[in-house]
């Protein structure tokens, strides 16, 4: 029994070593995947509207909060404007917070359109706020947002 | 040829605002996925969606790897004269397709 004691601590100190040497490498492979030039959603809100300030209103998400699916999220943005050739919605853009790339989509609209309503079908990586910036005729910006819970996450799984 | 469907109604009242809904086959490939041999599976996506209305550009959207698989986007158009509607797919690798539909405008 005391021969087999020492043999048995060393093992279990290899294996310990090993498995804190696994995860630290681990945590060090991941890291720098994750932070390849991809700016924080508030920067990247800032950037696509060029300086100007984005006041928060008038742009509507509808998605629904909780996602069973993340590879098929439907949504709908709809912009508060009468759609005139003297006033209207020039472009919307839908950023994410946690996607391994913030942009989702960028529309551009005009008086043609009539009614400021865009649909689409996105996918998205994990729980996470999805920002909609509008910007108007007249220069301004206004952005919506919406949180969404996603349970079965998109680009997780390999090759089908 | 990917294939489409594209739904917008053909008789509109000059004015009225119509909603015009297409959908494309496409596997909009993220190239954030890794494949069966370990390495990310390329970029393979359609980038830039546009709809031209008697010639005139009247709605685009530039599409990036958060859109899903066949993407589907549905979008308002207010009818003006009788004419075609254009819908453009452009993606990676030459990705191109088009397809008219018509809108025979009255009152």
């Amino acid at each position: 029994m005391d021969s087999t004691s020492p043999s048995t601590s060393s093992r279990r100190r290899v294996l310990l070593t090993s498995a804190a040497l696994g995860g630290s490498v681990l945590l060090i492979s991941v890291r720098p995947a994750k932070a390849a030039t991809v700016g924080d959603l508030a920067s990247v809100v800032a950037a696509y509207a060029g300086g100007a300030t984005v006041s928060a209103g008038k742009v509507k998400l509808q998605v629904s909060e909780l996602v069973d699916n993340g590879n098929v999220v439907p949504i709908t943005i709809t912009v508060d404007s009468p759609m005139s050739a003297a006033s209207h919605v020039k472009a919307i853009a839908l950023f994410n917070e946690k996607n391994p790339q913030r942009e989702v989509a960028k529309f551009v609209l005009g008086p043609h359109s009539g009614k400021a309503t865009v649909s689409t079908r996105i996918r998205l990586a994990t729980t996470q706020k999805l920002v909609a910036v509008a910007q108007m005729s007249d220069g301004s910006f206004w952005s919506g947002s919406a949180d969404v819970i996603v349970t079965l996450a998109a680009c997780i799984e390999g090759e089908v | 040829m990917a294939r489409t469907l594209i739904n917008a109604p053909s008789t509109a009242l000059r004015g009225q605002v119509i909603e015009v809904r297409a959908t494309i086959g496409h596997p909009m490939e993220t190239g954030f996925r890794p494949g069966n041999s370990g390495e990310l599976l390329p970029r393979n996506i359609i980038q830039r969606f546009s709809c031209r209305y008697n010639g005139v550009e009247v709605f685009n959207a530039e599409l990036f790897s958060a859109i899903s698989a066949n993407p589907y986007i549905a979008f308002f158009v207010r009818a003006q004269d009788s004419g075609t509607l254009v819908l453009r797919w452009d993606g990676d690798n030459g990705f191109t397709q088009s397809e008219s539909v018509a809108l025979t405008v009255t009152g």
